[in-house]
């Protein structure tokens, strides 16, 4: 690596050629504050914060995105440094409606820490403030551009994701975020990936929270209330309890919702399971029988709405499987409910979800075989972790506990679907060992596992010749369905995560600070949780989970059968722009 | 054969005050009095005294016709162009003396102008290519084509001393070599022609009287740094520019002067408009180009410059209409000739709106290191109405107030910045003592803070609670740490923005407070304002000894607020009149219609 010779606050530094002042400074362990900066996400030098002193620079530069060169002379806290990011914090909060109390970002905030810091005067600049109304009727995403300091970090996450719905509007001191026409998000071609969130620095997007009626049904007499952890929970919660990023607390979030007060806490790898027996077999079938390919995965209400939305042709490539949440819901209240008991109206079915999309996913048609909504609530990581701080559980005091049963059982094929990948793997296994007969731990799987945008495999099983694809993130998937429609990529099944990483990287997941997702793989260490987790399993494919052959031995028949199609499956809206 | 020519002013001010119409009727009139082909009428660009426009100029006497009406065409066809007979009541009163008739080149308005961007401005007819090539026009590319190598061309622009005229002052053959030295596959020249300042039309004045400099010098930046296309970006709130434009460019394209094989050499070069819809930060560079590009216009971060990541993220060179304006010129006349003119560090003579508070409101050319004496009294005529000089601005809302004390000061780029101002694009607004300062300082804040594009905080919010802070200063409730603030503020706000917007916006602030603190003390402290301008800080009144209880400004007042007091003055009829202040809004409509002078502000 070529490297040049720079001096910062008086002390000489060799970096690399091509790193930013920001970069060089961090190496150096000199922490510069930021903003408006996401590592290639948002670099757009707007929010002044970075500012620091370069020798013979006119005025003060932007560290994040300012290129070193050598010889380079930079000071990162001078007095006049210091007076300025103060100065600008002053600045920001003057346009700030400053309700700490009752943010939801409080303790969590990237302002207020750094003004924390900087010991700013919250009023030390008075004048007018925007009013504006706080965008609360989707069913996802809530907007309170009140508290927006217009760093634009969900411009450019949303960008990323090729969704561009927001965009600043307005101009001066009347800009504001918002969408075409000052449409409402929900009014868009919005996918509630929420990426956008887990972007935001402070309290200006957030989830639509709904602890609250969570917990009203906790404490409603006579309501059998459970709830089903998705894969990737496990291996972030911790995040919200002060454990580094890639804890596997999945014992502890077990005990946690247990001591909420759910009647039943169980593994949602049991439908991650049985989605892959659906699919699986509806992907054999389509294969044997001309029917419309590539299959596509369908466990990503982000990629299903984004589908609906850009590719609306291709909504018949679409799996017709719902996703594992909807299979859980669905058949808890057609048929374990009653095995257990009780009556499917009294069943309140929550999910714990790392993902925003999921919200909406719970209000979609097509998704309730019981005659009621297969899901109640899908309640994201963030929510979850709140309830158990409103609770007064000590969760990092927590013992290890195990799922409930008959439906707890999870194979290490269902705990991979958490990560980019996971699906595509887990289908692979079970076909490796049903069609083929080959031992699933024969094949390799390199190809589709890691954080790779798009990637791609081949798999010889028995006389089928599969090839596959694996993306997540919706700017990825766009421009691998682009390839197959121009007919660059032949593949028979395609793996889409509406999220860059999968899961694991979901909207719904603890907010990290911008100093952690610039400089901590977070996604590589959340899903080695999961890859860890896969290993050390007895069961890990999903034909082999006893539950799910159990479900199909006592009530379903057969995979693809008339009933599991009635319960597990459902249909797609050409949505379009 | 063409015995007269009259020229009339197409350019904006002209064609405001009606010389199209002028034009019209010229036409008709010679047609009817038969001499359609002795005297021919040519629609020229500004003349630059649009304060007496429409202009009319008449060939071979030259003799300079100012405020001319329609009604006055016929009298000019049928004395001047058919009995030789000049219509003195007509002509520029300063050409006229003693019966005898001087040229325009003589009169204190143009004889200190040096015009070399604006040559053919006034002189040619800007939609006909010929007549640009009849004045040497397209010369130079053909000279740079097939005479010289590209290095060569940046080295006499570099040798030339020619700095940016769109208000940075960069040194334009060095933004050249930048871009020549950028590895691509593509280049662009880009033309900025979106002038925003307000009162500032040097650029619209150039682009409608002469076009084709514009297009012929990029053709020669395209050919030094190795570009094949190019944009100029000019304000859609200028249709004549934007129209002759155009036409230049297809009369262009049609002589084979842009396209492919320009001279039949190897260079290919071609043109586009394109039309900003009126954003101020999109005269900044970035903004530019991120607007060309088809995306919000907003600057973004520099390094990497436009010469090496520029339009479409290829190498670019971006220069302001006048800097091209004169390039065809230093390559024909030589770099010699160019860096002959001007000041020490200041090469070449620069374009300034004439504004505000000057007799001779206009369009004005003077050689770098000219003073703001000689173009305030001399060129521009003074302040009217015997008032006295207080300040002009240059630079536009980005510029800062020079003070009479500084009237000395020879105008170029580095001179102005020492003081406090900058050069700017050319806008010159002159302020007599009926100007309060923190009103004009509040002026300029408004204009940034409605046109601050909202990217980077202290621009954003900073300019607005700059504002906000000068308003209430001219409500007589500001305070003396607010004067501590606005100089803390500003200070912040030049060194923490993003672009040159933030950069400049705060100096109509800086400058006002560093040469007129006592008039911002006056208002915090004394809460008066001593131009009378400030309303919340003044109040009307009536003279008893003077009111002859008229009652005229009764009949005026919008708000009732004046009534007839019980008491007669010792030698008047009718009882003085009184206003009751709780109701006067302060507009001073009684002022105006009082005869006796006996209502004053105070």
């Amino acid at each position: 690596m070529d490297m040049v010779q720079v001096k910062i606050n008086g002390r000489d530094y060799s970096v690399p050629k091509d790193s930013t002042i920001l970069e060089a400074a961090r190496a150096a362990g000199i922490h510069i504050p930021t903003l408006c900066y996401l590592k290639g996400i948002n670099e757009i030098g707007a929010c002044r914060m970075c500012l620091v002193e370069v020798k013979g620079a006119r005025g003060m530069v932007t560290s994040c995105v300012y290129p070193v060169n050598e010889g380079m002379e930079i000071t990162t806290n001078s007095q006049r440094v210091l007076d300025a990011r103060k100065m600008n914090l002053q600045l920001i909060l003057s346009a700030h409606d400053k309700k700490c109390l009752s943010c939801i970002r409080s303790t969590n905030c990237e302002l207020q820490k750094l003004s924390f810091e900087y010991g700013v005067e919250a009023s030390y600049f008075t004048g007018r403030t925007e009013d504006h109304q706080k965008e609360i009727s989707g069913t996802s995403i809530v907007r309170d551009n009140n508290k927006c300091i217009l760093c634009r970090r969900c411009i450019g996450a949303c960008a990323n994701q090729s969704v561009g719905v927001i965009n600043a509007l307005n101009r001066g001191f009347d800009t504001y975020v918002g969408s075409e026409f000052h449409k409402e998000l929900k009014d868009t071609s919005c996918i509630n990936c929420g990426q956008c969130i887990v972007a935001c620095p402070v309290g200006a997007l957030s989830e639509k929270d709904e602890t609250e009626p969570v917990f009203e049904a906790l404490n409603t007499p006579g309501k059998h209330v459970v709830i089903s952890m998705a894969p990737s929970v496990r291996a972030t919660i911790g995040e919200s309890f002060g454990y580094e990023p890639g804890t596997d607390c999945e014992g502890q979030l077990v005990a946690a919702g247990k001591r909420l007060g759910f009647h039943a806490v169980y593994d949602l790898n049991f439908a991650a399971d049985l989605t892959i027996m659906e699919e699986a077999t509806e992907l054999v079938h389509r294969l044997q029988n001309g029917g419309t390919l590539p299959l596509i995965t369908s466990c990503s209400p982000g990629w299903i709405k984004f589908c609906e939305h850009y590719f609306p042709e291709m909504t018949e490539n679409l799996s017709t499987c719902k996703s594992p949440q909807q299979m859980f819901g669905a058949i808890y209240k057609t048929y374990y409910a009653k095995k257990l008991g009780y009556k499917p109206e009294d069943v309140v079915m929550v999910s714990c979800i790392p993902c925003t999309a999921k919200k909406f996913e719970v209000q979609r048609a097509d998704q309730n075989a019981a005659g009621m909504p297969d899901v109640d609530y899908a309640i994201t990581t963030r929510e979850l972790a709140r309830m158990i701080q409103r609770a007064g559980i000590d969760f990092r005091a927590l013992p290890n506990e195990a799922y409930d049963n008959p439906i707890g059982l999870g194979s290490g094929a269902g705990v991979i679907f958490g990560a980019t990948g996971g699906v595509m793997e887990a289908a692979i296994r079970t076909a490796a060992e049903l069609v083929a007969d080959v031992p699933f731990e024969k094949l390799d799987y390199t190809a589709i596992r890691g954080l790779e945008g798009i990637k791609f495999g081949e798999y010889k099983l028995g006389d089928i010749n599969l090839k596959v694809a694996v993306t997540s993130g919706t700017k990825n998937a766009k421009k691998l369905l682009r390839a197959v429609q121009n007919g660059e990529v032949d593949v028979q099944f395609i793996e889409v995560m509406g999220c860059p990483g999968g899961c694991i990287n979901g909207g719904g997941q603890p907010l990290q600070p911008a100093v952690v997702r610039n400089n901590v793989d977070l996604r590589a260490k959340r899903a080695a949780v999961l890859y860890r987790a896969d290993a050390h399993l007895d069961v890990r494919t999903s034909h082999a989970n006893s539950s799910v052959k159990a479900l199909y031995d006592d009530f379903l028949g057969k995979p693809g059968s008339h009933l599991a199609h009635q319960i597990l499956h459902t249909s797609y809206v050409k949505r379009g722009l | 054969m063409v015995r007269s020519h009259v020229l009339v002013c197409g350019g904006t001010g002209c064609h405001a005050s009606g010389s199209q119409a002028v034009i019209d009727t010229m036409k008709a009139e010679i047609e009817k009095a038969g001499l359609a082909n002795e005297v021919q009428v040519v629609q020229t660009g500004c003349f630059g005294l649009c304060a007496l426009g429409p202009i009319m100029v008449i060939y071979p006497e030259g003799t300079f016709y100012s405020s001319i009406h329609q009604a006055d065409v016929a009298e000019i066809v049928s004395e001047h162009l058919l009995k030789g007979r000049v219509v003195e009541r007509l002509v520029y009163k300063e050409t006229k003396t003693h019966q005898a008739v001087h040229s325009l080149n003589d009169t204190n308005f143009y004889k200190k102008q040096k015009r070399v961007a604006l040559r053919n401005c006034g002189l040619i007819n800007p939609e006909q290519i010929d007549e640009y090539i009849a004045m040497d026009g397209y010369a130079a590319l053909g000279k740079v084509l097939t005479e010289m190598k590209p290095q060569q061309v940046i080295d006499t622009i570099k040798a030339s001393g020619l700095r940016g005229r769109g208000g940075g002052g960069f040194p334009t053959g060095n933004k050249w070599q930048f871009a020549a030295n950028s590895v691509s596959d593509k280049k662009y020249v880009v033309c900025n022609a979106d002038e925003g300042d307000p009162g500032a039309f040097m650029d619209r004045s150039l682009l409608e009287g002469d076009p084709h400099a514009i297009i012929e010098a990029m053709a020669i930046a395209a050919y030094a740094i190795g570009a094949d296309e190019g944009f100029i970006y000019v304000r859609a709130e200028y249709p004549i520019a934007v129209s002759r434009l155009q036409l230049a460019i297809d009369q262009a394209r049609a002589y084979g002067l842009l396209g492919k094989r320009i001279f039949d050499t190897d260079f290919c070069f071609d043109l586009h408009i394109r039309l900003g819809a009126g954003a101020f930060v999109c005269g900044e560079e970035t903004a530019l180009l991120t607007s060309i590009e088809g995306h919000r216009g907003e600057p973004r971060p520099r390094p990497p410059f436009p010469a090496v990541k520029g339009l479409f993220g290829k190498p670019t060179i971006i220069n302001n209409v006048e800097t091209y304006a004169n390039v065809a010129q230093i390559i024909l006349r030589g770099p010699e000739w160019f860096a002959s003119m001007g000041s020490e560090k200041s090469k070449g003579t620069k374009v300034f709106a004439l504004g505000g508070k000057i007799t001779n409101t206009g369009l004005v050319e003077i050689p770098m290191g000219t003073t703001l004496r000689e173009v305030v009294e001399e060129i521009g005529g003074g302040v009217p109405g015997g008032k006295k000089f207080k300040a002009a601005q240059t630079g536009g809302p980005s510029g800062g107030c020079i003070p009479a004390s500084l009237i000395d000061t020879p105008i170029d780029y580095d001179n102005l910045l020492a003081i406090g101002s900058m050069m700017g694009s050319g806008g010159l607004i002159v302020m007599d003592e009926d100007n309060c300062m923190v009103d004009i300082a509040k002026f300029f804040l408004e204009f940034t803070v409605d046109e601050s594009c909202g990217k980077c905080a202290p621009c954003r919010i900073g300019t607005l609670r700059l504002l906000e802070i000068l308003d209430k200063i001219t409500k007589g409730q500001g305070t003396l740490e607010d004067v501590d603030k606005l100089e803390e503020l500003s200070n912040f706000i030049k060194a923490g923005s993003l672009c040159g917007l933030g950069q400049t916006a705060p100096n109509p602030v800086l400058s006002t407070l560093r040469y007129f603190r006592d008039e911002y003390m006056a208002h915090v402290v004394d809460k008066k304002c001593p131009a009378g301008v400030c309303k919340d800080l003044l109040t009307i009144n009536i003279n008893p000894d003077k009111c002859v209880g008229c009652k005229m400004c009764m009949k005026v007042c919008p708000t009732s607020a004046i009534f007839i007091t019980d008491e007669v003055k010792p030698g008047k009829k009718l009882p003085y009149l009184c206003i009751d202040q709780s109701k006067c809004i302060k507009c001073g409509a009684c002022i105006s219609k009082c005869k006796f002078d006996a209502i004053y502000k105070k």
